[in-house]
Order: C-alpha cells, then sequence, then structure tokens
C-alpha cells in the first residue's frame, strides 16, 4: 500500500478530531448564549468578543479544578468509564462525508476519513457503545444517584434504539444502500426529510432520547438524581463526559443532516446551478456546517421550551408510540419503493406510489397522535 | 379539547421561545458599567451625615451601637471645644468604626439616632481583601464637606453652638 494513503488518513482523522473537539467547546457557547436569549438573558459575553473565548477559560477552570475520585468506587472502571464515553463520540464521526473531493497536487482527496460501504451499520453499532460508558460511570461511582441514572440511560438506550435503527432503515431503503455517500447522492432530487416526512421526525425525536438531551434527559436529570450517572465526577473526568455528551450531539446532528436532509448537498432546487456542490467542492462542508447548526438549534431550542417527561411516560413514548410509528413508516416507505419498481404508475409526470409514501405516513402519525390523546384522556378520566 | 390540540400546545410552547429569542429585548443588567438603580428604602452603606453648615451630625451618643443587633458598631466620644469643633454639643465621636462584615443592614441604627446622623445609603458594591478593611473607619464613612472653609475640627465663637441635638421643628413629624 502507498505511504501517501497513510499521511492522508492520519491527516484526516486529526482534522476531524480537531473539528468535533472546536465544535463541542463552541457549541457549549452556542447553547449558553441561545438557551439565554429564549430565557431573555445575555449569556457569557465577557471573555472576549461576545463571549468567544468563554470556551477556553472553561477549559481552563476544569483542568485545574481539584479531581476528586470518591474512596468506596471502583477505581479502574471509575477512570476509565469518561473515556469509554468519549471515544465512540469521536469515531462515530469517521464515516460521515464531510463534501465530495478536491485535488491536490493531482491526487483525489475525499472529504470523508472513510468510505464504508456499511456505513450505516458502523454508525448504528457504535452509536450504542457509547452508553457502556454512562452505564459504568454510574455502576462504579457506588452512589445510588449515579446507579439510578446508569441504568435509566441503558433502559433509555435500548428502547430508543430501536426506532433509530429503523429510522436508519428509512434512509437505507429509500438511498438503496447502506453507504452514507451513496444515501447523500440519492438525495440530490429530494431530500429524505420531504420524501419522508414522518421517518425524519422520528429520527430528530429519538435521537434526542440517544444523546440524553432535554426532554429526554432522565439520566442526568437535575432534581430527582442530583445530575445521576456524573454526580461523582469532577475536574477533567466530569469534562470528559461533558465533551462526549456535545460532541454526540454534533455528530448526531451530522448523522441526521447525512440522512434526511441531504447531507452536503445543497437544497434540491439549486443542484444544476452556481450553488452546486458538484461546481464547488469547498461550499458542501459550509452546506454541512449550516444544517448541523440549524439542527443543533432545535436541539437546544426544544430544551428550552419542553420540560422533561416522567420516566414512566418516556418509556412508554419508546415502546408504544415511536417503535410501532416507525415499523409502519418503514413498511410504507419500503412498499412504496417496491410498488414503484415494480409498476412505474405516474400521473402528469409524477410517480404516485413515492407520492403516496409521505401522505400515508403522515396520516399514520396522525392516528398515533390521536391515539395518544384518547390514551391521555382514559388516563385523565381515572378508568385506567 | 380537539385531538390535536396537545401537538398544537407543543409547538405552540416553541413559538413562545423562539419568539422570545428573537425579539424580546434582554432584561440583563451589563453590571460593572451599567448600574441599577436602587429603591429608595434601600439600605446600602452606612454615610454619616452633615449639617449645610459643615458640622457633624454624630455626637457620639452610642445609641446606634447600643441598637445594633450585631453588635457591629463602636463608638468612643471625646470633648468638644470651641477652639476644635466637631459638631454641636458637648461632645463628638472621635472613633466611629462598623465592621461591615458584621452589619446586617438592619437599619436600626438609623432609627435610634436621635441626630439622623447615621444613614444607610445607595452604595452596595463593598468588598475587602481581608477582615481589616471590613471595619470601616469614621473617615472612610464621613460624608465630604459641601466647601472648604466648613471642615471639622474648626474654630467656633463660643456659646452658638450649645444644642447637641437639633430642635425639632414640627414634633408630630
Amino acid at each position: 500500500m502507498d505511504w501517501t494513503i497513510w499521511v492522508e488518513w492520519v491527516v484526516k482523522g486529526f482534522v476531524l478530531c480537531l473539528i468535533l473537539l472546536t465544535g463541542f467547546a463552541y457549541l457549549t457557547l452556542y447553547e449558553r448564549r441561545a438557551l439565554a436569549r429564549m430565557q431573555v438573558r445575555v449569556g457569557p459575553n465577557r471573555a472576549g468578543y461576545q463571549g468567544l473565548l468563554q470556551p477556553i477559560a472553561d477549559a481552563v477552570k476544569l483542568i485545574f479544578k481539584e479531581e476528586l475520585t470518591p474512596a468506596k468506587v471502583y477505581k479502574l472502571v471509575f477512570v476509565l468509564a469518561p473515556v469509554l464515553t468519549v471515544v465512540p463520540s469521536l469515531v462515530l464521526a469517521a464515516v460521515i462525508p464531510l463534501g465530495t473531493s478536491f485535488t491536490l497536487g493531482g491526487r483525489v482527496i475525499t472529504l470523508y476519513v472513510a468510505n464504508l460501504n456499511v456505513g450505516v451499520l458502523y454508525l448504528t453499532s457504535i452509536a450504542s457503545i457509547a452508553v457502556y460508558g454512562i452505564t459504568l460511570a454510574g455502576w462504579s461511582s457506588n452512589n445510588k444517584y449515579a446507579m439510578l441514572g446508569g441504568i435509566r440511560a441503558s433502559a433509555q438506550m435500548i428502547s430508543y434504539e430501536l426506532s433509530l435503527g429503523l429510522c436508519f432503515a428509512i434512509a437505507i431503503v429509500m438511498g438503496n444502500s447502506m453507504n452514507l455517500v451513496d444515501i447523500v447522492n440519492a438525495q440530490k432530487d429530494m431530500w429524505f426529510a420531504v420524501a419522508q416526512p414522518v421517518g425524519a421526525l422520528i429520527f430528530l425525536i429519538v435521537t434526542l432520547a440517544e444523546v440524553n438531551r432535554a426532554p429526554f434527559d432522565m439520566p442526568e436529570a437535575e432534581q430527582e438524581l442530583t445530575a445521576g450517572f456524573h454526580a461523582e465526577y469532577s475536574g477533567m473526568k466530569f469534562a470528559l463526559f461533558f465533551m462526549a455528551e456535545y460532541q454526540k450531539m454534533i455528530v448526531i446532528s451530522m448523522i441526521a443532516a447525512t440522512l434526511f436532509f441531504g447531507g452536503y448537498r445543497e437544497f434540491w432546487f439549486l443542484k444544476d446551478t452556481i450553488f452546486s456542490v458538484d461546481r464547488y467542492w469547498f461550499l458542501a462542508p459550509i452546506y454541512l456546517l449550516l444544517k448541523v447548526v440549524v439542527l443543533l438549534f432545535f436541539m437546544i431550542w426544544v430544551r428550552a421550551t419542553w420540560p422533561r417527561i416522567r420516566y414512566d411516560r418516556l418509556m412508554a413514548f419508546g415502546w408504544k408510540v415511536l417503535l410501532p410509528l416507525s415499523l409502519v413508516t418503514v413498511f410504507i416507505t419500503a412498499t412504496g419503493i417496491l410498488l414503484n419498481d415494480l409498476y412505474h404508475v405516474t400521473i402528469i409526470g409524477m410517480p404516485v406510489y413515492i407520492l403516496a409514501i409521505p401522505v400515508i405516513s403522515i396520516a399514520c402519525a396522525m392516528v398515533a397522535v390521536s391515539l395518544i390523546f384518547r390514551s391521555l384522556r382514559r388516563k385523565s378520566d381515572g378508568r385506567i | 379539547m380537539g385531538v390535536f390540540d396537545p401537538v398544537l400546545e407543543l409547538g405552540r410552547g416553541l413559538m413562545e421561545t423562539l419568539r422570545s429569542f428573537w425579539f424580546e429585548p434582554t432584561v440583563t443588567y451589563q453590571y460593572p458599567e451599567q448600574k441599577r438603580e436602587v429603591r429608595p428604602r434601600f439600605r446600602g452603606r452606612h454615610v454619616l451625615k452633615r449639617y449645610e453648615n459643615g458640622l457633624e451630625k454624630c455626637i457620639g451618643c452610642s445609641l446606634c451601637a447600643a441598637a445594633c443587633p450585631a453588635d457591629a458598631i463602636f463608638v468612643e466620644a471625646s470633648e468638644n471645644t470651641d477652639e476644635k469643633r466637631f459638631s454641636p454639643g458637648d461632645r463628638y465621636a472621635s472613633t466611629y468604626e462598623i465592621n461591615m462584615l458584621r452589619c446586617i443592614y438592619c437599619g436600626f441604627c438609623e432609627d435610634a439616632c436621635p441626630t439622623e446622623a447615621i444613614v444607610l445609603g445607595d452604595n452596595y458594591e463593598l468588598s475587602f481583601l481581608n477582615r481589616r478593611d471590613a471595619v470601616y473607619t469614621k473617615d472612610l464613612l464621613l460624608e465630604s464637606v459641601p466647601t472648604a472653609d466648613t471642615l471639622t475640627p474648626r474654630k467656633v465663637e463660643s456659646g452658638v453652638y450649645t444644642r447637641s441635638v437639633p430642635e425639632m421643628k414640627d414634633p408630630t413629624d
């Protein structure tokens, strides 16, 4: 094997890590500022212009903080857990295409670290490894609250992973590939979020649970679990958990953008203009960044708005609503695509079966909403 | 309540936060640059007042120290003479110290003072780096003189400032 390919991999991996680490630092600032504005506050604006140096100040503070290791923890696991949480969140980004490719010194350099042909499977497997870190942190802390937080994290992960997998399946079926580059290129004419809005919505909800964000942040519920699984952590170990959470937010937003919002591609109606990524390769990372920023804003927005839901309702929502609904959407999507391949029926030039996918999915989502409503009303009437 | 109302309510919640994100002005005071007006009856750092002629109102009676529930005030009185007059009447406070670490800003000293000499002012920016600095001495507490010729102590003609407590204009006031 050519030695330059190793250099390329190392450089690309290094750059990706740098992107994620800087992204994490500035995401904390972004979240604090956006959250503050929603709560009619200003947020950190002292360190540097508009608080741009705040992440550095935070990092310095956390590094110099005293690190406590409680006496009765299982030390090896206690130290290992933060690392186990961070590493998957970094590794996860390896398969996500950040752009097309460019030529440097007669050599085509692609803007992704690895072009895995089973990229989606890689994502599902690595994404769920991160929960080991959280569960082990909760268990090794030798603290009831931390333990509860860790258990909640794993229970929640199992419940929501299923719907997440099914959402991945929707993207796989629509993109007709497990390769993320192919999935992005399949969205050249239409984003999957438009073709399958219910799938995209379920994906967004599930990712909130996956990264333990409000309103599904039960593992670290401050009021009931006193910060849950990381209750016993301080200093840099705590910073690692923090880092893992925010990097996962970034990566999950990248995945959501890749699977449902056209990845690094432009808006589908701009595909033949000068704004196309086929014309200028450097537009691709910019488009992806914009999409990620919008999706992150959505996460922050939701956190600022909705209260945390009760734990039994969280599980009920995952198992009784999201799982059946995502199963139905996968079925509808697959059937629609299959029928379209078999009998290509068109009305005024539009494929009927493809158009039927979003319509029927939205109808199913409405049925789901009405069923939730009826069940809640029955409960409030005291009949159950 | 309609079937889709819960979903609409969720959406309304989102719109509310988005509205405050874009349109609502912040309520934050950018503190060191931008200070907030205190309320009329705010109880901040103490000030020892003077009369218009520059003489100190405090006569060193120690009623404030007696009223202080935190025992934060220490007063030591000395005799006034017409050669070196600080305040009207016989005596003045030669030492007046308030320990700001003990003070609870209750305002009882203000109420106890017969000459309205001690007043809790507007200043709330009290900070010190050691306990010694927390004891505010008389020269820190005393109001500055209105004009340069009204400094205390000063020489006055005898027989003018004999009454230590000013005469009340309206006893019901």
